[in-house]
């Protein structure tokens, strides 16, 4: 039996049915967690270490991004292989802004530039790097510079109606594309070696439990957000249209939606939440390099997407989750392993799950309701 | 050309031997002996009449002798009295008979060393240049003529113009005169004679040439001369910048043609089939893992290995390929976005496989010696043999599938299935098996690129990976479905990187080329030379 691929949004589609309980429980878990960390010693069945905390912070980070890829491969059919790119020009902006407040404090103590352009003899900071000394500018620019560049990269694209495979390559080797520039020392990013040895935000240390859970419950708190937000886009008038567009474009099309309107901006705000995602992603880390553009990272979130279940939101932050859970556990008990157990979900999850967790769960509820409803006909008739 | 030089070198010696063995009684070698002999008692102020003899005989091993001497690695054993070479190699003396170049295990304390000066030393060069301008090879000939571009003498100059007229080369002769006309240039008294040699010289691409001419345009003595380098230079730099732009073309066709390789199997699967085969760049490394394992087979012949390893190549990717439509592709058929993340994952999972089974480090193939090497076309342009062969290889795959695709069965099935395939079904064509076979036919000709991509990188575990993005840009650039349009994309995008290069440095080329696509794609989303007709969508 082949569904058609509307059939699988319906439920999801059903307000706030799956998408505010889920942020309940999130928030909920960030709160123990939280607390567990702050309070309770070491020792306490309660206590939640700071690695856990970080951890915890990091996959949050990956679910933001596996929303953002869901937002657009689920609901608008645009497979983008190239999302690692704003996730990582997110964390560029906010490495930025943290490499700047290390001042004086680095190797070679120059209170302006940081240590890799003393080290490569530059005389003063690039222009690009001017203003993100200042926290709102250069989160703001986290947020613009790739949202932009979705914005151009979108407009060209779909203005020229590609789609499928070509748009899906085409988004790989622009991430390829800016690896490679990356890569180069001359581009005033730290070449090989990337941003990294920060020091404190905002004035907080990053190394303080404080800083760290805050951090985490902030990044639990605008994942709740982008998830609420994004839901109510996808239920909206809008939403509806993306989701039309997707099934059939050209039938949208003639009904005079300008197609690709609705697609560039959907593009934009998955961009924009990828990039949020990245910039979160760095203070807790700790580092940025250009391996976060690796086309390799984009590929590894659809399948974070396709094992949740694309389309329904929740099921790409569950997908991003258990993935990278089971990679954390993975690598550590087997370290050649995770690559073969990668290889093999992609393989299984697109020949057995097509439709993923959710929607097997779906499914099964569905065979089990019909199930139930055939016994009360069959009771009623006797 | 080091391994040649020392091949001939060896090949020299075995003649050596060879002579020496057959005319070991004769009345010149006795008397060779006999000077060798007294070389090793003679003062060093007699020396020079000694040599001057020995060269009169004329022996074989003359010329070694001389080189040896005037490298001062001429020694003799303290017993036998018979003349060695010691050389130094990686801090170890080796020490050899000079006649039979037979390496002895004796230690240096008891060989003695024989001393030239600086007298002897200008007199052995001479004799040396005597006997390689004399030789027998005309490729010997021009090589001690093009030595002499280098630092010349008035004997040397003697020399040429005595052997000038005599020379049944012409290649050798126009160098000959280019020394000649280095020398006017440079040491004569006659004004016009130099300036006539000076416009002579701006035929000639040698840096030697060029030094000369860049040395008198600085001639403050004589303001015509100077005028006259200037000018002849500038023609020569002309030329030189054509020779650049010629090369930069070459360099561009080499990488077009290691482009073509790449993607000419994606034409196949992608193309033709319309299957996003992600594992494609795996295809090829497993292609050049199969040359490594073919070399670990057979160690002693790496010459034949390649022959060997390109069918082996062929049926391991292929039967690979085979496996994958058969065990994974045939069942998202229609379904292109699921097909790229299953074969992602299959990707993923060969590349893993590799780097269990072979260990993570790159491997080293071999070349064959008949592909190392280069040829000359002129001075300032060289062709490097392995790129040669791997361009006209290149060519030669893409002809031969082509010709699969236009004249044979199998190739008609695959247009059929590829343009209608429910038509196809319904004529009787087994497109199940058809589906298995193309994928295949596409996998074993990247398997094919594999053997050739060994000779010019890296055999490793993410040797795949470098290809794929460039792959399926040349095939989504020359328009899907086509297959001439993936030669003309990857010639263009090849000579467009290379043309880049040299004013943006190597990774922005490759920026800008992709860039480029990506706008390309833009405004003609369907590649260069677009399907018409009923093939198009």
């Amino acid at each position: 039996m082949r569904l058609s691929p509307s059939s699988w949004f319906k439920r999801s589609g059903e307000p706030g049915a799956v998408v505010a309980p889920f942020v309940g429980l999130l928030l909920l878990v960030t709160l123990f967690a939280s607390v567990g960390n702050l309070l309770f010693t070491e020792g306490s069945v309660f206590h939640v270490s700071t690695y856990t905390i970080t951890l915890l912070g990091k996959y949050l980070c990956y679910a933001m991004l596996a929303l953002a890829v869901d937002v657009v491969w689920g609901y608008c059919g645009i497979l983008s292989l190239g999302h690692a790119a704003f996730f990582a020009l997110g964390g560029y902006g906010m490495g930025m802004y943290l490499m700047r407040q290390i001042g004086d404090r680095g190797v070679y103590g120059n209170p302006i530039l940081p240590d890799f352009m003393v080290f490569l003899n530059w005389e003063q900071l690039p222009w690009y790097w001017f203003g993100f000394d200042h926290f709102g500018f250069a989160l703001l620019m986290a947020l613009l510079v790739p949202g932009l560049l979705a914005f151009v990269f979108g407009w060209l694209a779909f203005r020229s109606r590609v789609t499928g495979v070509y748009l899906s390559i085409m988004t790989q080797a622009l991430t390829y594309a800016l690896m490679l520039a990356f890569f180069r020392n001359e581009m005033g990013f730290g070449g090989n070696n990337g941003l990294t040895d920060f020091k404190d935000i905002l004035g907080f240390d990053l190394q303080s439990d404080t800083t760290r859970v805050a951090l985490f419950a902030i990044t639990a708190f605008c994942l709740s957000l982008t998830l609420l937000a994004s839901h109510a886009i996808m239920t909206s008038r809008f939403g509806k249209v993306i989701i039309a567009l997707r099934d059939t474009e050209s039938r949208s099309r003639f009904l005079g939606y300008r197609t690709e309107r609705y697609k560039v901006w959907l593009f934009v705000y998955s961009a924009v939440v990828a990039a949020l995602a990245g910039a979160l992603y760095v203070p807790q880390i700790g580092i940025i390099n250009p391996g976060e553009f690796a086309p390799l990272n984009s590929i590894e979130v659809v399948i974070w997407v396709a094992i949740g279940g694309r389309g329904t939101l929740v099921g790409a932050v569950l997908g991003a989750l258990l993935v990278n859970y089971a990679k954390t556990r993975l690598t550590a008990i087997f370290p050649d392993a995770w690559l073969f157990a990668l290889g093999a979900l992609f393989v299984l999850v697109t020949l057995f799950l097509p439709k993923g967790l959710i929607g097997m769960a779906g499914q099964w509820r569905a065979r089990r309701q019909s199930g139930q409803h055939q016994n009360q006909s069959v009771e009623g008739q006797s | 050309m080091i391994p040649i030089t020392t091949l001939s070198r060896a090949l020299r010696n075995c003649l050596l031997i060879l002579c020496l063995g057959l005319s070991f009684v004769s009345a010149d070698d006795e008397r060779f002996q006999a000077l060798a002999l007294e070389l090793t008692t003679v003062k060093l102020a007699q020396t020079q009449p000694v040599l001057e003899k020995i060269a009169e005989t004329e022996h074989p091993v003359l010329l070694q002798l001389f080189q040896t001497m005037v490298e001062g690695d001429l020694y003799y054993h303290d017993e036998t009295l018979e003349l060695l070479s010691v050389e130094r190699i990686d801090g170890e003396y080796v020490i050899k008979n000079l006649l039979s170049g037979e390496v002895l295990p004796i230690d240096r304390d008891i060989t003695t060393k024989i001393r030239v000066n600086n007298r002897l030393r200008v007199w052995l060069r001479g004799a040396i240049a005597q006997i390689q301008l004399t030789a027998d090879d005309a490729s010997a000939r021009l090589a001690a003529v093009r030595s002499l571009l280098e630092r010349y003498d008035d004997d040397s100059i003697e020399l040429l113009l005595s052997l000038r007229a005599d020379e049944p080369n012409t290649k050798v002769r126009s160098a000959m005169d280019t020394v000649l006309a280095m020398n006017t240039a440079e040491n004569s008294a006659d004004t016009g004679a130099r300036v006539a040699s000076i416009e002579r010289l701006s035929d000639s691409l040698e840096p030697d040439v060029r030094n000369l001419l860049v040395e008198l345009s600085y001639e403050t003595d004589a303001p015509v001369v100077a005028a006259e380098a200037q000018r002849a230079l500038e023609r020569i730099e002309g030329r030189v910048n054509f020779f650049g732009h010629v090369d930069t073309l070459f360099f561009g066709l080499s990488l077009g043609s290691v482009l073509l390789l790449a993607s000419i199997g994606l034409a196949i699967t992608f193309g033709v089939m319309g299957v996003i085969n992600m594992a494609h760049g795996e295809m090829i490394m497993l292609g050049a893992y199969t040359t490594y394992v073919v070399q670990l087979l057979m160690p002693n012949h790496i010459d034949a290995s390649l022959w060997v390893a390109i069918p082996a190549a062929f049926l391991v990717s292929g039967a690979f390929g085979v496996l994958i439509e058969r065990g994974v592709i045939q069942f998202l058929h229609g379904r292109p976005l699921e097909t790229l993340l299953a074969t992602f994952g299959i990707s993923l999972i060969l590349q893993q496989l590799v780097r269990t089974i072979f260990s993570p480090l790159n491997r080293q193939v071999d070349t064959p010696s008949w592909m190392s090497g280069q040829f000359e076309i002129n001075p300032v342009l060289f062709v490097t043999l392995n790129r040669f062969y791997i361009f006209v290889f290149a060519l030669l795959v893409f002809a031969a599938l082509v010709l699969v695709l236009s004249k044979t069965n199998l190739g008609l099935h695959v247009r059929a299935v590829s343009q209608n395939r429910q038509m196809a079904k319904a004529m009787g064509i087994r497109t199940a098996r058809v589906d298995a076979l193309t994928f295949g036919l596409g996998s074993g000709i990247a398997g094919i690129a594999g053997v050739a991509l060994s000779q010019l990188t890296n055999v490793g575990p993410n040797l795949g990976q470098s290809y794929i993005i460039d792959s399926f840009m040349v095939v989504v650039f020359g328009g899907v479905g086509n297959l001439f349009g993936t030669l003309v994309a990857a010639f263009t995008l090849g000579i467009a990187n290379k043309v880049f290069e040299p004013v943006t440095g190597a990774v922005l080329a490759s920026i800008l080329v992709l860039v480029f696509i990506i706008l390309f794609i833009q405004k003609r989303p369907k590649g260069l030379f677009p399907q018409k007709g009923r093939a198009a969508e």
